[in-house]
């Protein structure tokens, strides 16, 4: 359930009420509501559904949870 | 009834029946305005000997060897796309239809049925992307009928191709010859025609730069099977994309199929489009797209054929044919796991599940 | 794809199998609440991925699943009528009433269309001033800000041929429902990754709490699968009982409080009927009074609603995660994605679907 994706946001329409702008999806825009992530700036991701910004994207999470997984990794070729 | 102008160039002319800015029911009633519509706009375009005695059917005198014949009904909506126009698809169809036996395409008959309403302008660009489309082909259209129907009971225009064309001696292609072992390869791609008629399809419109890959496949199949006379199956994968036809294979063949996720190309955006519209791109639609079952052996060979080829550039082996799990085609993922490719039930619809 | 290719990687998905088999040392029973989830174990094949210890059982997180029959049935009559444009998300089209279902009605001649975004059913009313437009609001909570959006829209336009037919089911009831049954196996809980962007995920704690389950706010990607299974087996293992946050990079504690207030402004909790299940209480959204003129079950009066389901449509054990879709004795006989008798069969994130589409050599 809740198909939502990730995307950048190229512009935002700061006079739209709600709050508009189009997002990027490798190579695909769409013009997605942002009336939830006011504080977005371009270049941002988002999480998408619907045509909605349900949250932006925390990058430093996102580059914790890799990094972690990585550590796994190296742990991984040790034991065997 | 008026002989046909020559020199036919281009539709910016204005020729006299652009006083009907639309179609109308008359210009199906068999009387004087369906002949003006004929001589001025079909005539015109599609010109050639055979057209011109304008009888019931035309007179072909074939080469002594097999024929192939097919027909298709073109129904797509919107007219118009990125990348072409029902006009495109209805003679690049029934070409690669013709292909797909290892026939060379010679002759296309179309029968339009119109909707009442319909600019007359969108039937001049239609027109002229069919003749174009017949042109790249090398195919003459040589028959066809007109009809006019109520508005509101034709979404625009429905076109019927049939065609005909003749198979080297040497060519034997049908979905039984198919073995294990075998390769299986594609020209490119996939997903790109379904994704660009999603774009512009109302409620669903999104930016992008994806256009239809709808080509006419008769040359570069002419060139595989010069590479491989003994191509086993043929099959370009439209509706329901490439998961369908394979699906259609195997059980026609009885044989399973094993395909490797890695090898299957998608562009970035047709991939981006996907995720957002949660379509699985092997059963989205392709129009210029062949692919080919042939002895494991002559893979290689077919596949630089395909490479020589404009249409072709990207060509790849996507899996091999299998004697376990008869009717059945399975994927190995990116991450090593198997799953079933099942034949797709309906038409795949946009979710938000 | 940025933040989605990374979590696809083989070798960390290698790495996190090694990690769960390494950790795992008894029997566990895991359930992921959101069909999302079912449906990327599935096509992933990453329940064979696990070690043998651990049962994944798929559980109702699919609201086109739950979706009451008699809801659709309603969403059927008033596709019908004279005048009305009934427009709807992709997902609700085959799904299959007493008798039919939308997409046969749009087959009919009726006027149904497919909608990306419930501001696009808005723009079509605005557009179309002298049809009914109505819409089909159905989702957990990831989709009723969005939703609830469309009916303020529709306020702030003062429309009057804009209404919705509500049909929202919320997670947390459902877990405790679940968690309550006498029945019940599951152990620990991948909660869904993107209702809990919205909703945050506190009120998961006193859950895990109460049932001593271990809940772990989880992603989409196969190595999010994998990384809520290691974590939850991790707690099981200690017996910790506790709720975390896999999908760190989307989900806060909070969840999106703005999306949140929107929610609360246009709907309250209410009792609700889930396909296959019942009652559960105070687990779906209402229309509060202010907003009752957009509530298409107002402003359509409909009659002889049969909700009726198929006697062979087990859809109720199997949204509970008690039987698993190829137990069923109709599955893939009577019962198939051309002809569903149920819902699960009909939603690509439904365990019926995902099985038969994707599960038939391993399971027969």
């Amino acid at each position: 359930m809740c198909l939502a994706v990730p995307g950048k946001v190229l512009e935002i329409d700061r006079a739209a009420a709600p709050l508009m702008g189009t997002v990027d999806f490798a190579g695909v825009q769409k013009q997605i509501c942002l009336e939830w992530v006011p504080e977005v700036q371009i270049g941002n991701y988002v999480i998408v559904h619907v045509g909605f910004a349900l949250n932006t994207v925390d990058e430093q999470e996102a580059e914790e949870t890799l990094r972690m997984l990585k550590q796994m990794g190296a742990l991984d070729d040790e034991v065997r | 009834m008026a002989d046909a102008p020559s020199g036919f160039d281009s539709f910016s002319c204005p020729v006299p029946f652009a006083r009907y800015p639309q179609i109308l029911l008359a210009h199906g009633g068999g009387g004087k305005l369906t002949h003006e519509l004929i001589a001025q706009l079909f005539l015109p375009a599609f010109h050639n000997s055979l057209l011109e005695p304008l009888h019931d059917g035309a007179i072909l005198t074939l080469p002594g060897e097999r024929i192939a014949f097919t027909t298709d009904s073109y129904v797509v909506h919107p007219l118009f796309f990125p990348g072409g126009s029902i006009g495109d698809l209805a003679i690049y169809g029934t070409v690669n239809d013709l292909a797909m036996c290892g026939a060379r395409p010679l002759y296309l008959s179309a029968a339009m049925i119109i909707e009442e309403g319909l600019p007359m302008d969108d039937l001049r660009r239609i027109t002229m992307a069919m003749r174009a489309a017949a042109d790249q082909a090398g195919v003459a259209l040589v028959t066809g009928d007109t009809k006019v129907v109520d508005r509101g009971k034709g979404d625009g225009m429905f076109i019927t191709t049939s065609g005909i064309g003749v198979i080297p001696p040497n060519v034997d292609i049908q979905p039984v010859r198919v073995r294990p072992g075998d390769a299986i390869l594609i020209n490119g791609p996939i997903a790109q025609h379904g994704i660009a008629i999603m774009s512009v399809r109302e409620g669903l419109s999104f930016t992008t730069q994806i256009t239809s890959d709808t080509a006419p496949l008769h040359s570069i199949v002419a060139a595989m099977l010069s590479a491989c006379p003994d191509i086993h199956v043929l099959r370009d994968p439209t509706r329901g994309g490439v998961a369908s036809t394979l699906n259609e294979i195997a059980s026609q063949g009885g044989v399973g199929m094993e395909l490797e996720e890695d090898a299957i190309l998608i562009d970035e955006d047709v991939r981006g489009a996907c995720e957002i519209l949660g379509f699985d791109p092997l059963y989205v639609a392709n129009e210029g797209k062949v692919i080919a079952i042939v002895p494991d052996a002559a893979s290689d060979q077919v596949l630089q054929a395909m490479r020589e080829h404009p249409l072709g550039r990207r060509a790849s082996c996507i899996g091999h044919v299998v004697d376990t799990h008869a009717g059945v085609v399975t994927l190995r993922n990116r991450i090593g796991s198997m799953r079933i490719v099942d034949m797709l039930s309906g038409e795949q619809l946009p979710r938000i599940c | 794809m940025k933040f989605v290719d990374e979590y696809r990687s083989p070798e960390a998905v290698r790495s996190l199998v090694t990690a769960i088999r390494t950790a795992t040392t008894r029997p566990w029973t895991i359930m992921e609440i959101c069909g999302g989830q079912t449906h990327a174990i599935v096509k992933h094949g990453l329940d064979t991925l696990l070690p043998q210890e651990i049962t994944l059982v798929h559980g109702p997180g699919c609201p086109v699943c739950v979706t009451p029959i008699e809801l659709i049935d309603r969403a059927v009559a008033i596709a019908l009528q004279p005048g009305v444009m009934f427009t709807s998300f992709g997902d609700m089209l085959r799904v299959p009433g007493s008798s039919t279902d939308l997409l046969s009605i749009k087959a009919r001649g009726g006027d149904v269309r497919i909608v990306y975004s419930p501001l696009d059913a808005v723009t079509l009313a605005v557009q179309n001033p002298t049809r009914q437009v109505v819409f089909f609001a159905v989702g957990f909570e990831t989709t009723a800000p969005a939703n609830a959006m469309a009916v303020l829209q529709a306020h702030k336009l003062q429309l009057k041929n804009f209404s919705i037919l509500n049909a929202h089911v919320l997670v947390p009831p459902a877990i405790r429902a679940i968690l309550s049954s006498p029945t019940n196996r599951v152990q620990a809980f991948l909660a869904a990754g993107h209702v809990c962007t919205v909703m945050g995920f506190e009120e998961y704690i006193p859950l895990a709490e109460e049932f001593h389950a271990p809940m772990v706010v989880t992603g989409f990607e196969p190595v999010d699968i994998l990384q809520g299974i290691h974590m939850a087996v991790r707690q099981l293992e200690a017996g910790r009982a506790d709720v975390e946050n896999q999908y760190a990079r989307a989900v806060r504690r909070e969840g999106n409080p703005a999306a949140r207030a929107v929610i609360e402004e246009v709907f309250e909790s209410s009792d609700r009927t889930w396909r296959g299940i019942g009652v559960i209480p105070r687990s779906g959204y209402r229309i509060r009074d202010r907003y009752r003129t957009f509530n298409a079950e107002e402003r359509f009066a409909v009659d002889h609603i049969e909700a009726r389901e198929s006697p062979l449509c087990i859809a109720g054990s199997v949204l509970q995660g008690l039987r698993k879709p190829h137990e069923c004795p109709a599955f893939g006989r009577e019962c198939t994605p051309e002809v569903p008798l149920g819902a699960p069969m009909v939603s690509s994130e439904g365990a019926c679907a995902a099985y038969y589409r994707y599960g038939k050599l391993a399971h027969g």
